[in-house]
This record gives structure tokens, sequence and C-alpha cells, in this order.
């Protein structure tokens, strides 16, 4: 990483898009305390991040990309298990599981062990884990990778009516379609440097933001050559 | 074809070994311990050249049929087989039927059993080589006795992928090879005895077995040899027809695997059912605890080192009935305590990213430990207690019980504590989440067997006093040393568990984000 600052506005839809490699991850794994960044802070309102580390994570659910899942728990275990993990109370956290199965669609395999899931089902089962505390910031790597049509209708009704209601949410991403539609703000990040950040109108000046973002990149390669690819 | 899929196994295998040079190390022991066993045999092998035709036809017949036998066999159970050549991922290449076959058997002698398995069957060739005839049948005889080896192993291989693919298989299958391996011991002594006591019922056994697909391959030579072509030709029309219909059903169910790749599901089931998590009490600890009680059952990794327990006192009543000594017994519940506290030493390795989990809660330190600690303290003890005072009555030795029950509880609790500061600071190498417990862990074989060494030395300074106290026990033979040893391994166990736990807690705060990349190196 190439000295990031980024500052996300409470209230706010989120997205950071990059090409693969950018350095998302491991931005979003620096800013939620679960990789120590060499210099630099990460606040969350107004808890220093890394100072406070305890603190800032009550504030913060967190959907990493790439990690493994407790998975010999069912998936009603597993997130009952996170509610716990945070000290809540056993039957709130109770009744919160059944209403995020249910949302999430996972109702009918809630005794399935995880290891068993499909890997859009695994993906909505942490982010049921991620949830479960009713955190004031979400942020969530790739959370709509391998998700079926349907559930990542559902998954975006909640994010939209959970940031309605003040919630701040941080989505990285590389469905650029996705992230216009979704997102009032928007973050290009690159060679883990920032190319560009702020409202997605401002960042995509009125091009398609996937437009805006490639040229912004770079690295198009013209469709020459592969010629015997035409010729069957 | 059949040179690119030689290939492509070559540079696979090279490729792995790239990834670490410990891994580079691991496969060096590897070899040179089949290096060693392969060695033996060809010595043997050599020096029957010499022996009596009955005794060399014996033994190679015997030999091989355990050979072919073994390859069938161990696929199955060790669900940790090679599949780096796995039909399944052919599927989207047009490879002729043929050609793949011929690649594949070939690809299967490339690795250590492969080569150890070829070099001993040429071996043969060398004890049969009082002639020309005998030499060429027995040559005839290992190729054919290697690739019915090698082909057998693929039908079992090919048969077995999708149940193979099914995680419960997977589980049970890991669990159930640890039971004859644990009981190994006994299983070899018993068979040897048999062996010795029947040795006159051998070359008849090796005679019955030259006619099965087993011996056939291996018994042409010796049938030549002792002038009989007539059974020769015979055990030869065996060998052909057992390995053309093995390779016939192999092309069979690769076929059918090509097209339809291995479904692994599982049917859906409703929640409702919480488990541990309704019983133990709602705070974090407490659901630590659950969780890891959850995976000492699920995790074959965890159950596999728990299904050694009950065996143990098997093994060492039967070590002891072989000798008439039972003195070995009073180890039972002190490695018995050893064993399970140890056992969590490696707990975040084991979580491998799912600690991610943790570190995103914010799960404090010590509530991470305890619950863990907890979790193995909840079935070590009445384990530790039932041995101890199943040792005094077996042995009629109740007089000991209170040193056995002071120095066992000292290792337990003590251990438990140690461990909790182990794998709060440091990483081994383990199997994966969802890997066999007998696949080769990827990662630091050197710090793996360094936190372990070291480990295992302060544990034995920290129970020192224990120790101390049986010894005096045992040279004054006054009892009151062994209540003294009951109250100072209840009481220091305890005081080093709860500093283990803090410390280890506190060093999980400070260092948190630093385990979870070292475990992510792993992944």
């Amino acid at each position: 990483m190439d000295g990031i600052s980024l500052d996300v506005p409470a209230g706010s839809f989120f997205g950071i898009v990059g090409p693969n490699g950018a350095g998302k991850t491991t931005t979003l794994s620096m800013a939620t305390g679960l990789l120590r960044p060499d210099f630099g802070t990460a606040v969350v309102h107004g808890v220093d991040v890394w100072a406070r580390p305890l603190e800032a994570k009550r504030l913060m659910g967190i959907l990493p990309d790439g990690v493994r899942l407790f998975d010999r728990l069912t998936g009603e275990q597993l997130v009952t298990y996170a509610g716990l993990l945070r000290g809540m109370d056993k039957d709130v956290v109770a009744s919160r599981v059944g209403e995020l199965l249910t949302a999430l669609d996972l109702a009918q395999d809630a005794g399935t062990l995880v290891v068993d899931y499909s890997a859009g089902m695994t993906k909505k089962i942490a982010l049921a884990s991620a949830l479960i505390h009713a955190p004031r910031l979400l942020v969530l790597d790739e959370p709509f990778e391998a998700v079926d049509p349907v559930s990542a209708a559902n998954i975006r009704s909640i994010l939209d009516s959970y940031v309605a209601s003040g919630g701040t949410v941080i989505v990285s991403s590389h469905v650029m379609d996705l992230v216009q539609r979704m997102c009032d703000h928007v973050a290009v990040v690159s060679a883990g440097r920032l190319l560009a950040a702020g409202t997605v109108d401002e960042v995509r000046a009125g091009a398609s933001l996937e437009d805006r973002f490639v040229q912004l990149v770079g690295g198009r390669s013209h469709t020459e050559g592969l010629e015997w690819l035409r010729t069957f | 074809m059949v040179a690119h899929l030689l290939r492509l196994k070559l540079t696979l295998l090279r490729n792995g070994l790239r990834r670490s040079p410990w891994q580079l190390v691991g496969i060096a022991f590897a070899g040179l311990y089949a290096l060693g066993v392969v060695a033996t045999l060809v010595v043997v092998l050599v020096l029957l050249r010499r022996a009596e035709p009955e005794l060399v036809q014996t033994a190679v017949v015997l030999g091989g049929a355990a050979a072919i036998l073994g390859w069938g066999i161990i696929p199955v159970v060790a669900s940790a087989t090679d599949m780096t050549l796995d039909p399944a991922r052919f599927t989207t290449f047009a490879i002729p039927m043929k050609q793949m076959l011929a690649g594949l058997a070939l690809g299967g002698l490339i690795g250590i059993p492969g080569l150890a398995t070829t070099l001993v069957a040429l071996a043969t060739v060398v004890s049969w080589s009082r002639g020309v005839l005998p030499a060429v049948a027995a040559l005839v005889g290992a190729v054919l006795g290697v690739l019915t080896c090698i082909v057998l192993s693929k039908v079992v291989t090919t048969a077995t992928a999708s149940l193979a693919a099914s995680r419960r298989f997977k589980d049970v299958s890991a669990i159930a090879f640890m039971v004859p391996l644990v009981l190994l011991g006994p299983i070899v002594a018993g068979v040897s005895r048999g062996i010795s006591a029947s040795a006159g019922f051998l070359p008849e056994f090796a005679q019955a077995m030259s006619w099965t697909p087993l011996g056939a391959p291996w018994a042409i030579a010796g049938d030549l040899e002792a002038g009989q072509p007539g059974a020769a030709a015979l055990k030869l029309l065996i060998s052909v027809a057992v390995l053309a219909g093995l390779t016939w059903c192999w092309k069979l169910l690769l076929e059918r695997a090509l097209v339809s790749p291995p479904y692994s599901g599982s049917g859906k089931r409703k929640g409702g059912k919480l488990g541990l998590f309704g019983l133990l009490p709602a705070v974090p600890a407490g659901a630590v605890m659950a969780r890891s009680l959850t995976y000492w059952i699920r995790d074959p990794r965890y159950s596999g080192s728990l299904i050694v327990v009950p065996l143990l006192p098997v093994v060492l009543v039967f070590q002891g009935s072989q000798t008439g000594d039972f003195s070995t017994l009073a180890l039972l519940a002190p490695l018995t305590a050893f064993i399970l506290a140890w056992s969590i030493s490696a707990d975040v390795s084991y979580d491998n990213t799912a600690f991610a989990l943790h570190l995103a809660s914010g799960v404090r330190g010590v509530h991470d430990r305890l619950g863990r600690a907890l979790a193995c303290l909840a079935f070590a003890l009445p384990v530790v207690l039932a041995f101890a005072i199943g040792h005094a009555a077996f042995a009629g030795e109740w007089a000991s019980l209170p040193a056995q029950l002071g120095l066992s509880l000292g290792i337990l609790l003590t251990g438990l504590g140690l461990s909790s500061v182990v794998s709060a600071r440091y990483t081994v190498a383990v199997p994966l989440p969802g890997d066999s417990p007998f696949k080769k862990p990827p990662g630091n074989v050197g710090q793996t067997l360094a936190v372990q060494f070291a480990g295992m030395g302060i544990l034995f300074v920290l129970v020192l006093p224990e120790a101390a106290l049986l010894i005096a026990q045992l040279v004054t033979g006054n009892s009151l040393f062994g209540w003294l040893n009951l109250a100072v391994g209840l009481l220091l166990g305890l005081a080093l568990l709860v500093t283990g736990v803090r410390l280890g807690g506190k060093w999980l705060d400070a260092r948190g984000p630093e385990l979870l990349a070292q475990v992510t190196v792993n992944r």
C-alpha cells in the first residue's frame, strides 16, 4: 500500500473499486483491525481502531474476504457464536439469528453445517455474522461474490434500509455496475494508490463508472491480435 | 499425450516443492525413509538368490500379495491420497481414452510409493536370476504385478471418488484409520506370533495365494524354477486377465467420472438445535468453550486425537500382558493428561483464518483462552481421574493414588496453562481445516518442531515439584508425600493455569493481528 487516505462520511454507502490485486482487501483489513499497518491511523466514529481496538470493533461489523469460517458449526450456531462472542444477551441473539436467517433465505439450511454450504450461502452466513450486533459501520469485502441474484437483491434492500436509518456501509467490489447503482460515494484504488474519491457522480463525471474506471486505471488492451479466434 | 501427462505430473510435483524449502526437507525425509525400507527389501531379495526356492517363492508371493492389497486399500482409508491427476480435472480436455489411461497409469508410478514398489519388484528379478527363463519370468511378473498395483489403486480411487468427495466419508475414514494405527504394536505382535506359531503353514498359504489375482504375477518365476511350466503359464494367464479386467473396469469408471463429476451434497436441515451453545453460559468464554467442544466432536483433526485416548489403556495393558509386568500402566493417567493438555497448544493454528472472527468481534484474549482451556478440561478431567482411579483399582495400589492424582492433575492443569500461552504466541504447521488429519501440513516444519520441543521442555520444568514429590514417596515410602503431591498438583496446577490463561490472553490482545497474519500464510 502506498499511503492511502480515505474519508468515509457517516451515513454514506461507500464503494471501493479497483482491479484485482489493487489493495482493496489490504486497505479494509488495516482499517478494521485485522492487519496492523506499518504507519497511519484508522478512526471509526471518533475511536482510533489501533489504539482502542475493542471499542472500535464494537462499532463495526466486518465481512472479510478470503478467510475461513468456523465451518463445522451449523449456520445457526455460527451466527449465534458471532453474537455471543460480542457479549450479547442470549435471547436477543436467538431472535436476531432467526430473523437474519429468514431475511437471507437461509432458514431452510439453518441446521446444515457451514462446510456443506455453497459459496453463495457461505457468503450470506458470514454477512449474517457481521450484522448480528447491529453495528454502526458495516465493512463488507466483496459481499456479492457468488451470491445469486435474488439473494443479492435481498441483501441490497437490507443494506439500503440500513443506510437510510443512519448506518454506514463500505463495500469493495469489482462489479462497477453494482457499485454505480448501489453506492452514493466511491473510491477508485489501483496498485495501492487512491486514484479518485468522492460521490459517485463526481467520480464518474458524466461517463459510466465502468468507462471512467478503465480510463483511470488504464491497461485496457485493444482487441487486436487474436485474429485466429475469429477465423475458426 | 502420454508424455504430456507425465510432464504435467512432474511439473506439479516440482512446483509443489518450490513453494517452500521446508517442504523439500519433508519430501527428503520421506524419501530417505522410503529409501531405507526399499534398500532393506532389495538387499533381502538379493540375498534370497542363494536361498531355497520354496522359501523365496513364499516370501515373494506373500510380499507381493501384500503390496497389491496395500495399493488397493490404502487409498480408501487415507483420503489424503495424491489426486494431482484427478480425472475430474481433465473433463474439459478432449483426451483420447487410451492415452489418458496410459498417462494416468504411468503417472501413478511417479512419486515415492510408485518408485519404491517398482524398485522392490525389480529386485525379485535378482532373486530369480538362477537361469535365463526364471529371470525373464520374474521380470514379466514384476511388471505385471506393479501395473496391477497401480491400476487397482486407480480403480479403487475412481470408484470411490464421489464417495470420497463427501465430507462425512472423509471424516469417518480419517478417524477410523486412527484405530489400527494406534493399535499397530499389538496387531503386529499378534500377527507375528501367529505366524511364528504356524511357520509350516506359510508355504501352503503362499501356494494358495499364488492362484489368486493377488499372488499370481509374483509366482510365475518360482513355478518355472520348480519345473512346473504348466502352472507358471496358467498364473501368467491369470495375471494378464486380471490386469486386463481391472483396466477395463477402470476405463468404464473413468468414462463415467469424466461425464459426471462427483457430487458432494447433503440434505437440507432446518435449525432449532443450538447444541452446546444452548447449554453453556451465554458469555464470550462460554461461547468459545461451546465452539471448541463442538469441534472436538465434529472436526476429525480433533476427534482423531480424542479416539487415541480410550485406546491408550488397551495398548498399555497389552504391553503389560506381553511382559507380565504392568508397571508401565502407572504412566496411563499422566500420559493422557499430557496428550490432552498439549493438544490445544496449536488451537489457533487449527482455527486457521477462521480466527479472524474472534479478532473482528473484539473478543478479549483472556475469554478466548479460558473458553478453549475449559473445553479441553471438561472431558480431560473426568478421563484423567477415571484413568488414575482405574489404575489404582487394577493394580491394587491404593496407596499411590494420591501421588498419581497429584502428578496427573498437575500435568493437566499446568499443560493447559502452558498451551494457552503457546497457542497465543506461536503458530505451528497443522493440517488445514477440512483436510485429513494425516495429510502433510503446509508450513514451517522447523518452527513447529522448535515450538513443540521447547514447550515440552518447559512443561517438564513446571511439573518438577510434583515429580520430585513422587520420587520422594517412592524412595521413603512415606504416604504423606503422596497427599502433599495431590495438594501441590491441584494448587500449583490451578495457579499456573490461571497465570497461563491471563498471560496468553494478554499476548493475544497485543498480537492478534500478527497471529492472524501468521496463520494466513498457511491457508
